[in-house]
């Protein structure tokens, strides 16, 4: 195939990628889009399968038979609780496929010529780096939401001195490379010190914070997918790449504003210890918590005129969101309202929530954004807290002194009466008390999430 | 085309891919997100056409070919894995459950 021909079925790849993007801002057109996208990846791969620089295929076949079985059965079993980490681990082999790339490339173009283009050999250091750090961060951060590692933040003394020396030793190799230092042993230094910064630098963040994390590794990956086209100069790479850079990196800075902390705060800061101290001071006296039976909070939301369910990680967790839904169902063929608030960062990924609730066969039109549902909660009878703590914490409204202080949060408080669906008392996982327990508007139904739903359930059709 | 032009053309699209990146997405609702993750994840699979170039490549030696192997089963675990985890999302994504006993509207 021609070098023009080439070129050309890249282009239509790029437009389908951007069709695929567009076609996301509607629900209903989404699904299509994302198949656009993939019919122009398969444009993509046999362009390049036709390409004269391939003369052997076997590497490719076998290569493309294994990793796309792989994914293909992955993606198809995984649940849909499970889905932060699919993304993560997807994620993560992009960017490890970037900076093996890098590192191949490398070892086929520096013996020869000794003296690579400059701007070559930015790129693939820049990939290399980035690709390694991406792919290591983000198998820590499957292990951390698949629960193969603890989801609390890991530190220890002297942690951001020693990930700041490595990450600096990356770059000097990295600068020595380019300075005309070709050495193949300086690769693999940099390929490894930068997976081992990837897995030091994703350790300390907290399982709350990883909607962040996961974005920002998003980022990463496209971003050394563009770098990877500036070193085999390839269009359809560094469009694709920086399109998925640029809206990583956009999504990265709405959720840091949906949380009001910054980027830095998210990845430096270890949020959520739990502060024995703070915990302790916060709880002296005022109010206190009252619990309730499922009969009671059935009555409570079968006579009430507007519910508002606000789901949180609990939810995820217990898997509940076809009880929630069925409960839900219940309550509407009793002329109940329902609708459903969503806090932008409620979950393990940006939009948890709405994917499980989707799941469950919930309308999308139901599903309220925070804006819109904070101003139905004054009309609301009773909101129906499920596995939610940090979300709708109103000291984040008025206590200057606590740690999620200005984040915007759902106003369950501003409803006649909130229902809290909790495990025990235990602090949620900032590590923060939360006044909204000790509300006298509030009651308190412990249990695992999905058993006290079913025994509202229950309780409503007994009624 | 002189490496120096190829390369300033390269960094003009690397540009207005970005523009073009923050346009596009910034249209996208939060409930999507999720989907919006997944996709763009699905999108730097791309990353094939790279790994497929090196592991095609003529006169390599093993460490090359067995990199370039490895290359392309993550970048194909990437986009299959990738696209395939997104349409299962979107398409769950429903503006009215299939037709049942009591069919009040919502807005």
């Amino acid at each position: 195939m021609g070098e023009n021909a080439t070129r050309l079925g890249y282009l239509v790849t790029i437009v389908t990628f951007v069709i695929a993007l567009r076609f996301l801002s509607d629900p209903a057109r989404a699904r299509r889009g994302n198949q656009i996208g993939a019919i122009g990846m398969l444009i993509a791969i046999v362009v390049t399968f036709a390409q004269e620089s391939i003369v052997s295929y076997w590497e490719i076949v076998v290569g493309m038979v294994v990793g796309g079985g792989f994914g293909a059965v992955a993606a198809r079993r995984v649940r849909m609780t499970a889905m932060p980490q699919m993304v993560a681990l997807f994620n993560g082999v992009g960017g490890g496929a970037a900076a093996l790339v890098s590192l191949a490339e490398f070892h086929l173009q520096a013996p020869a010529s000794g003296d690579l283009q400059r701007d070559i050999s930015i790129s693939i250091v820049l990939s290399a780096l980035i690709g390694s750090i991406s792919f290591a961060g983000s198998m820590i951060a499957f292990a951390k939401l698949q629960e193969l590692i603890r989801g609390r933040p890991i530190t220890y003394p002297g942690q951001k001195i020693g990930n700041a020396i490595l990450l600096a030793a990356c770059v000097a190799a990295g600068a020595a490379i380019v300075a005309g230092a070709e050495q193949q042993w300086l690769m693999w230094a940099l390929v490894i010190g930068a997976a081992g910064f990837g897995v030091l630098f994703v350790l300390p963040i907290g399982g709350a914070d990883m909607p962040v994390v996961i974005s920002m590794l998003n980022a990463f990956t496209g971003l050394a997918a563009a770098a990877t086209g500036f070193e085999l100069e390839n269009n359809v790479l560094i469009v694709s790449g920086m399109l998925v850079g640029a809206s990583g990196t956009l999504l990265t800075l709405m959720m840091g504003r949906a949380m009001n902390r910054s980027i830095a705060n998210v990845l430096f800061g270890a949020f959520g210890q739990v502060s024995a101290g703070a915990a302790a001071a916060a709880m002296d006296g005022t109010g206190s918590v009252r619990s309730t039976t499922a009969d009671d909070v059935a009555v409570m939301l079968a006579y009430a005129n507007k519910v508002a369910i606000v789901p949180g990680y609990g939810m995820a967790v217990a898997q509940a969101q076809h009880d929630v839904r069925a409960l839900a169902d219940l309550l509407e063929a009793r002329g109940v309202e329902v609708t459903y608030a969503i806090h932008p960062v409620a979950g393990r990924m940006p939009g948890h929530m709405n994917v499980l609730l989707a799941e469950a066969n919930v309308p999308y039109p139901a599903l309220k954004e925070m804006d819109e549902a904070n101003a139905e909660f004054p009309r609301t009878d009773v909101s129906l807290v499920i596995g939610a703590n940090d979300v709708v914490n109103p000291d984040a409204r008025s206590n200057a002194g606590s740690p999620i202080y200005g984040m915007p949060i759902l106003d369950v408080d501003a409803s006649n009466a909130t229902i809290v669906l909790k495990r025990s008392m235990n602090p949620g996982f900032a590590g923060i008390e939360n006044p909204l327990f000790l509300d006298p508007k509030t009651l308190m139904l412990f249990g695992d999430a999905k058993e006290s739903v079913a025994r509202l359930t229950a309780a409503v059709k007994a009624l | 085309m002189s490496h120096g032009a190829l390369l300033t053309f390269e960094l003009t699209i690397l540009v207005l891919a970005i523009f073009l990146g923050f346009e596009v997405i910034s249209k996208v609702p939060a409930l999507l997100h999720t989907p919006l993750m997944s996709g763009t994840n699905a999108i730097h699979g791309i990353v094939i056409v790279g790994a497929m170039l090196v592991a095609g490549a003529g006169h390599k030696d093993a460490l090359t070919t067995t990199i370039g192997l490895i290359a392309v089963v993550l970048a194909a675990a990437n986009v299959v894995g990738g696209f395939v985890v997104t349409d299962r999302m979107l398409e769950m994504f429903k503006k009215r459950e299939p037709p049942k006993g009591d069919g009040r509207e919502r807005d």
